[in-house]
């Protein structure tokens, strides 16, 4: 097991080092100039131009600014924002749980309701109950989300009224954030009405970021189940006596959820790539937000900064994955 | 009143190409301390009709029989509660591939403990200390260390042992073995004959045993079945069988066997068992009979009386093997 781990990490290394490459490369081969963006309608002598991207240092040749940068990052230094003059790590790490309380509530939701429908699509094999959920879940897999996101909107915010459009939280409750995480803040601000309100804000964007893993999850429920249901052991199960819920939740649930968790990790990075989009569509205010509109200011730093933590947290999401495939399947962990 | 009763059992698989017929018409009465062992080809239907008592065929099974009782009661009509109290206590099973046949994510004794749970409502001391009593009980080896070992940790005979151990957990009335030595080696094999034998011997149970080998029949059972194709061909004591068969396919078995009586696997006869495709008309062996005619070709044949071993068959063999 400490075998496996280490080679894992040191696989990581080089992975890191072609992201590196990959998010310095990939905002300057966008047209479109930081600096004229920052001054906007105003416009800019040339002479001033020049000046100023000499401070920023983007008139040095291309590779001395990517080993400035790969220097920088040693010593752990991502960077400067060019528009706030903040520090990238630290915008990240302010936004970064609004981001996560997002993921975390839509891979519940994909879990708590994608691994269920999956169980009993394959249960209930080749009934009405299991096309109709298959064919839903095609549905929400090929959904484009921009579209499904301001769809929901209309009809539950415009329409309805049932939920709030935007935010995180109604205007009306302020406080310091102590977690970062909206839910528990409310709870512990202990102004009445502030989780509900907090909670209210999370729906939609949950649901619109939960969409696509959740259909994943569920297809690839199904089809590990009925893989698992066919096997010996089961009859060896059913043949001990035990109940139908056994059988189905323990004995085939247990291994039908080891290609399962491979698959929760993947969607991690899908999240990730979700929340940017949905983020956007919310105005949640969390790291994808952030990334779509540094893209927009050509804030090369924080692009940069954003993209290689960003790329950070799946590996490590990914690895802890891989830690906790070994962990619930047994022939891994005896290795 | 017998342990278990079955008449007239049937089970049709619904496929893809029209119901197929795996097993038809088959009965079997087993008393209580009886080895009753039932032998045939690949492809008889030997699990399926047992599978088909314990209900573990899968859904696309019909199963149909005009008597399917154990111990009095009607398995058929039973509330699907009430029979899983009956399966896995007093009817237990255990299977052909053992190494498939434990779930990789348990440890054996967790998968034995099972039972005592389910069955004996026993506690957690309680069920490790039976579940270890048991584990000595099948002969495992270091049995302290094995009961918290995965199946992937265990040997094909080891699984097996531990098979038979959550069988006869709760002290069976009725084992039905299919197969038990196929994946195991030859001085294992012996062993777990041997045990399953004495555990007839102290707990007074029955004992189901299918098999390929016919030296495991002369050994062990008393009386035996020769299932082909779905259908049971003959019906005799052990030792009538092997002084006089009058079935032909059983004949032709017999005559083949290297050292007759002493051992040996089913010994190859020209032809297969027929598939869901190529059932031919009238008797279903007819293809591979030497005494096949007009009649047989088109006529199913009866069921012989005792005597000619409840052949069923139009021309039984009448002369004892040599
Ligand atoms: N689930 C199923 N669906 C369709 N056909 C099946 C199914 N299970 C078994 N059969 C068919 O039923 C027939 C009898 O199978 P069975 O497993 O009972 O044979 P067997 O006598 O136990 O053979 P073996 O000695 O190889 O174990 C075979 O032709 C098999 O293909
Ligand atoms: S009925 Fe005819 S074909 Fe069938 S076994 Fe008897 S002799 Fe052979
Ligand atoms: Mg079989």
């Amino acid at each position: 097991m400490f075998g496996f781990l280490l080679r894992r990490v040191a696989f990581l290394a080089p992975t890191f080092v072609g992201i590196t490459v990959v998010a310095f490369g990939f905002i300057r081969i966008l047209p479109g100039d930081p600096v004229l963006l920052m001054a906007g309608e105003r416009g800019l002598t040339p002479e001033r131009h020049a000046e100023l991207l000499h401070q920023l240092g983007f008139d040095r040749p291309i590779w001395q600014q990517y080993l400035t940068y790969l220097g920088n990052l040693l010593q752990g230094d991502l960077g400067t924002s060019i528009i706030t003059k903040n520090p990238v790590l630290g915008e990240f790490l302010t936004l970064f749980p609004a981001t996560v309380e997002l993921s975390l509530c839509a891979i519940f939701l994909a879990v708590a309701l994608g691994v269920p429908a999956g169980v009993i699509a394959a249960v209930r094999r080749g009934s009405l109950l299991e096309q109709a959920m298959m064919g839903t879940a095609l549905v929400g897999y090929s959904m484009p989300i921009f579209w499904w996101g301001l769809l929901l909107i209309i009809l539950f915010s415009g329409i309805l009224h049932w939920t709030p459009v935007s935010g995180r939280i109604s205007l009306i409750y302020f406080f310091e954030p102590v977690t970062g995480f909206m839910l528990i803040d409310a709870l512990l601000s202990g102004q009445e009405g502030a989780f509900g309100s907090a909670l209210s804000h999370l729906i939609l964007p949950s649901i619109v970021l939960a969409t696509i893993p959740l259909a994943v999850i569920a297809r690839q429920t199904r089809s590990a189940m009925l893989e698992v249901l066919g096997e010996d052991y089961i009859r060896t199960a059913r043949a001990k006596g035990l109940s139908p819920l056994r059988v189905i939740g323990l004995h085939a649930l247990r291994n039908a959820l080891i290609p399962v968790i491979t698959t929760i990790g993947l969607q991690v990075g899908v999240l990730l790539a979700g929340a940017i989009l949905t983020e956007t569509i919310f105005s949640w205010p969390g790291v994808g937000k952030w990334m779509v509109d540094s893209i927009f200011r050509r804030d090369y730093p924080a692009v940069q900064g954003g993209l290689l933590l960003i790329a950070g947290v799946v590996m490590v999401v990914n690895l802890v994955v891989d830690l906790l495939y070994g962990l619930i399947n047994p022939r891994i962990r005896h290795q | 009143m017998a342990l278990l009763e079955i008449r007239n059992l049937s089970v049709e698989f619904d496929t893809t190409s029209g119901p197929f017929r795996a097993v038809d018409g088959v009965d079997l009465t087993v008393d209580p301390r009886e080895v009753v062992a039932i032998v045939g080809e690949s492809g008889s239907g030997k699990s399926v009709a047992m599978l088909a008592l314990m209900g573990l065929l899968p859904d696309g099974a019909t199963v149909t029989a005009d008597r399917l009782t154990f111990e009095g009661e009607d398995l058929q009509r039973m509330p699907a509660r009430q029979r899983r109290q009956v399966i896995g206590r007093d009817v237990s099973m255990i299977f052909q591939d053992p190494i498939a046949s434990l779930n990789p994510c348990f440890t054996a004794g967790f998968q034995i403990g099972e039972v005592l749970q389910a069955h004996l409502g026993l506690g957690r001391r309680q069920r490790r200390e039976r579940t270890l009593e048991l584990l000595r009980l099948v002969g495992m080896p270091e049995p302290e260390r094995r009961i918290d070992a995965f199946p992937h940790q265990l040997s094909g005979g080891m699984s097996q042992r531990v098979l038979i151990a959550m069988a006869i957990a709760c002290r069976p009335k009725l084992l039905i073995a299919d197969e038990p030595t196929t994946a195991l080696d030859v001085t294992i094999q012996a062993q777990i004959l041997d045990l399953l034998l004495q555990l007839r011997d102290e707990t007074g149970m029955a004992l189901v045993l299918i098999t390929h080998d016919m030296g495991v029949v002369a050994e062990t059972a008393e009386r035996v079945v020769v299932q082909y194709a779905g259908q049971q061909v003959e019906r005799q004591s052990v030792r009538g069988l092997f002084r006089a068969p009058h079935h032909p396919y059983t004949h032709a078995l017999l005559a083949a066997l290297p050292e007759r009586a002493e051992g040996g696997r089913l010994p190859a006869i020209p032809g297969v068992v027929p598939g869901q495709g190529d059932r031919p008309a009238g008797c279903l062996f007819n293809p591979r009979c030497a005494r096949a005619d007009a009649l047989c070709r088109s006529v199913a044949p009866p069921r012989l009386e005792p005597a000619l071993g409840e052949a069923l068959c139009h021309h039984p063999v009448r002369e004892p093997l040599a």
